[in-house]
């Protein structure tokens, strides 16, 4: 059966990456950072099984690390959302602009 | 040229992946944006499929479409108010971001287009999930039970992380 090239699968991945470079940049909500986190996250795990596949079959490797990469980023998405919440019971809003303080 | 249904498989998910990433981080309801998200996952799970990680897939499927998704859908309703729509860009902004994104992009897939990874080899079929199963339980070399126990730690420490900061006080 005709594989397909490695290198398209990398090239959608590092499109993803910097997708998601870009939103983190521009977005001023403070969720829709966390969803570019989440694409540039996303990417990489793409990357991991990529490589796994084509370059080292035997071994699991990169199987593994997006398993866990996978793990990690649902654990930090949970914190990352509990403090979103309590920022907005203390001031009312999500937008970066008006995130001036620490304080509560 | 003839195309082959991998290759059209593949060209429908870069599709997808591509076209829902860029309305994901563009679209000006937040709401609309996590749907995207979950249409890059979705085509994301299809990847792993065709490259015959399916046990990853699932997991890509259940973990991150399943729950995060959820977890953002709850909380975007929390956050935001009725009719919430996202503040108009700055030019200054939006140029720095383009230009980052894009010079990022072009310098990335330069050198991955011109740098030869040697030759493939590719084992054919699917991994058998006892395999998997032993490579994960085990304590050997290539084998990752520490990990493992180290990711469920790290959950734990997360669930009382987040119950501490989100509780009501």
């Amino acid at each position: 059966m005709e594989e397909i090239r490695m290198e398209y699968y990398l090239i959608i991945s590092t499109l993803m990456l910097f997708i998601g470079i870009y939103g983190f940049i521009t977005r001023r909500n403070l969720l829709a950072v966390l969803i570019s986190v989440e694409l540039m996250l996303n990417s990489v795990d793409i990357n991991f099984v990529v490589f796994n596949r084509y370059l080292f079959p035997d071994h699991l490797e990169g199987l593994f690390f997006s398993l866990f990469a996978i793990g990690v980023s649902a654990a930090e998405t949970a914190v990352a959302i509990a403090i979103i919440i309590n920022i907005y019971r203390n001031i009312r809003s999500i937008q970066t602009r008006e995130l001036n303080t620490m304080k509560h | 040229m003839e195309i082959s249904l991998q290759e059209i498989v593949f060209f429908i998910l870069a599709a997808v992946i591509v076209v829902c990433s860029v309305l994901a981080v563009t679209t000006k309801r937040i709401l609309r944006s996590a749907t995207h998200l979950l249409f890059v996952l979705f085509a994301t799970a299809g990847i792993y499929f065709q490259l015959n990680y399916s046990f990853l897939g699932a997991v890509q499927l259940t973990v991150y479409a399943g729950g995060i998704i959820v977890l953002y859908v709850f909380s975007i309703l929390l956050t935001s108010p009725e009719g919430d729509h996202a503040e108009k860009l700055m030019r200054g902004k939006f140029f720095a971001g383009l230009v980052a994104a894009l010079a990022g992009a072009a310098v990335c897939i330069f050198i991955m287009v011109t740098h030869s990874f040697g030759a493939y080899r590719i084992i054919p079929g699917e991994i058998p999930m006892k395999e998997i199963g032993h490579a994960l339980m085990g304590t050997e070399r290539y084998q990752y039970l520490l990990p493992f126990e180290l990711i469920s730690v790290l959950l734990l420490a997360c669930i009382v992380g987040g119950i501490m900061i989100a509780r009501k006080r």
